[in-house]
């Protein structure tokens, strides 16, 4: 009996030593929680349950919505006011079926029509890596939702139309790697919460998955994900989607707005294994692209003066960087000629990056990107409507002019 | 047989990655810092020096430690400001040290000061403000901080010179409000809450009409003592 002692000393002094490290990995063979760790960045579940500046998945970051505010929830074991009390068959039901252990229904805004494809066992790691966190004492917010939303029963009709529950099945026609990448993108990825349309009551039907939408509330455009006309990467090499996911910037284009706080948060972190794996996916998705549209009318003379400005307004303030024939300096002053994002049929992007520039994520693969400045201060409306027709029209770009009108609109988007 | 093809196709594989390298270094942005904050020198000028906006302020030659508390309050938050936030958000915290010292060492000249339209009675007020203080309303003298030649100290204090007096406003106007705050304990706040309006226009106004020092470099680490704690000036 006694002889034992000294390995219960042995044990305290680990306890002790793995309950002050950070919340990371335990380096010491804890797998389950180092798993756990690294599927809870492929979920991105700090970017929603870390307020700015807040303690580490403590929740209250708010998240305006076109039905009022959400606050995301303490999801640190602290015992109060946090999961603390949950077991590790609560958590699956909440990821599985959006339900609290008490059978309450969440919301949607926690994407649980995405987790539900999820599998047992990666949910039960995710739940070891949260439970190995500090806990913190805080307690959750109110959400603040206008009438109807506030009433929960409205979740029950939501569900009906928008959530069919159940795991992901691998496609047996396809390769190990096509599958992998569909697990991540489908599932804890949760691509689909912004590269899918959106309807009024904030659902996304089955056959519109993936193909692109204006974002609620940040108006930022996140393109189709299949069409190759758009963000679809048909015709992109596995290396310009790996480094883009990985780093941020690519040969190809560059990550700004929402899609950099992905990269940042999450992706960047994954393995080149899974990394890869999304790529194969994400380029087996695209679909043949559609042929171009005709012109449909030859430019007015209001388009073609907005043209004629518009290269003035490039050759004095942007080709300095993105070059005469819009050719860039990729990856890190990327191309605007043949670049999908430019040429896409929602003009928001380009605006809002002349009005608002803007970093691509620091990453370890790009931990000093070089920044895009604003030029909202600089530029008139028609200024900036001009320089953004003339990018989307010049070089072989099948873009097309946008108004002065578009680019006011976009002066009072919020940044953030 | 099979071996040495594939040796001789890695080996093509290398030379043609070497090339590739080398013409992308030939089209590449320049490796430098001046060309990683341009995304800064719209609002703030190409050396920091401001512009003509008077909301943006001058970056040049304040101390780094001090710019790089302001990055750090933009990108998380604490200080308010949507353009910078936004542009802040997602960029390491080694990078902003970085981007913080790069203008601290940038040493444009200053601007002519423009003459004030205050009255005299008005910067006579603003003068006894920033050089006394009111020790009745326990309002210390700006240079006890921000030291006698208002040139900021080494590492987080500000000069207060070379800002136009609608900038030096509003950010006094931010911290009475506490749209700007700073680490506890915020000093700023702390005095910032004691001042009125018109002691506000006032020292904006007697601030912005001094001319530019001789040296403008803030005074190095503990140069002299702070009247009080500060979160932005730890000792």
């Amino acid at each position: 009996m006694r002889s034992r002692s000294p390995i219960l000393a042995l044990w305290l002094l680990l306890f002790a030593s793995s309950a002050d490290a950070q919340p990371k990995a335990n380096p010491d063979g804890n797998s389950l929680v180092a798993r756990g760790e690294y599927l809870a960045r492929a979920g991105d579940c700090i970017a929603c349950h870390t307020a700015p500046e807040g303690r580490i998945f403590a929740g209250g970051r708010a998240m305006p919505t076109p039905f009022g505010t959400l606050y995301s929830s303490n999801i640190t074991p602290d015992r109060d006011t946090g999961i603390g009390k949950w077991t590790a068959e609560d958590f699956y039901k909440a990821m599985h079926y959006g339900r609290f252990p008490d059978g309450g229904l969440m919301y949607p805004a926690m994407p649980f029509a995405s987790y539900t494809k999820v599998t047992r066992a990666d949910t039960e790691a995710i739940f070891a890596y949260l439970k190995s966190i500090p806990p913190v004492n805080q307690r959750n917010r109110e959400h603040d939702l206008r009438f109807p939303y506030s009433n929960r029963q409205l979740i029950l009709g939501w569900r009906t139309l928008y959530f069919s529950e159940g795991e992901f099945k691998p496609d047996p026609t396809k390769s190990a790697e096509w599958n992998r990448g569909a697990y991540l993108v489908e599932g804890l990825g949760h691509c689909g919460m912004c590269h899918s349309p959106i309807n009024a009551l904030g659902g996304t039907s089955q056959s519109d998955a993936f193909k692109g939408g204006l974002i609620p509330m940040q108006n930022w455009y996140a393109p189709s994900l299949t069409s190759n006309r758009e963000a679809g990467l048909g015709d992109w090499s596995i290396k310009d989607i790996t480094d883009l996911l990985q780093t941020g910037v690519s040969m190809r284009g560059v990550v700004y707005g929402p899609m950099a706080e992905v990269v940042h948060n999450s992706l960047q972190y994954l393995s080149d294994e899974d990394t890869r794996a999304m790529a194969v996916y994400l380029k087996g998705i695209a679909e043949p692209s559609p042929p171009p549209p005709a012109r449909t009318t030859l430019p007015t003379t209001e388009s073609s003066l907005l043209i004629s400005l518009g290269k003035t307004v490039y050759d004095k303030h942007c080709a300095s960087c993105h070059g005469t024939q819009g050719e860039g300096k990729p990856p890190h002053w990327p191309p605007l000629a043949n670049n999908q994002s430019i040429e896409m049929q929602s003009a928001v992007n380009p605006i809002r990056m002349v009005l608002n520039g803007g970093y691509p994520p620091g990453t370890k693969g790009n931990p000093m990107p070089y920044g895009m400045p604003p030029f909202a201060g600089l530029l008139s409306d028609n200024e900036v409507a001009a320089v953004v027709s003339y990018i989307r029209t010049a070089w072989g770009n099948r873009g097309t002019p946008v108004s002065a009108r578009e680019a006011n609109e976009l002066r009072s988007a919020p940044l953030n | 047989m099979f071996a040495r093809a594939a040796a001789f196709a890695a080996v093509t594989v290398i030379l043609a990655a070497i090339d590739g390298a080398a013409a992308q270094t030939t089209n590449q942005p320049p490796d430098t810092m001046a060309a990683r904050v341009e995304a800064c020198t719209p609002c703030h000028g190409n050396q920091g020096e401001g512009t003509s906006d008077v909301y943006f302020p001058r970056l040049a030659g304040k101390p780094a430690g001090y710019l790089y508390n302001q990055l750090l309050a933009f990108k998380n938050g604490r200080r308010k400001y949507p353009p910078m936030n936004y542009l802040l958000e997602f960029l390491p915290d080694p990078y902003l040290q970085q981007m913080a010292d790069y203008f601290a060492d940038q040493h444009p000249p200053l601007p002519p000061v423009a003459t004030s339209d205050a009255s005299k009675e008005v910067l006579q007020h603003g003068q006894s403000l920033v050089s006394r203080g009111d020790p009745q309303r326990q309002i210390p003298a700006c240079g006890s901080c921000h030291g006698p030649a208002l040139t900021g100290m080494e590492p987080g204090i500000p000069g207060l010179l070379g800002l136009r007096p609608n900038y030096i406003s509003a950010q006094l106007g931010a911290w009475r409000y506490g749209t700007r705050t700073a680490k506890a304990p915020d000093c700023m706040q702390q005095v910032a809450a004691r001042l009125t309006e018109d002691d506000v226009t006032a020292v904006a106004a007697w601030l912005a009409s001094r001319p530019a020092p001789v040296t403008v470099a803030p005074a190095p680490k503990g140069t002299y003592v702070l009247p009080f704690a500060c979160g932005s000036q730890p000792d």
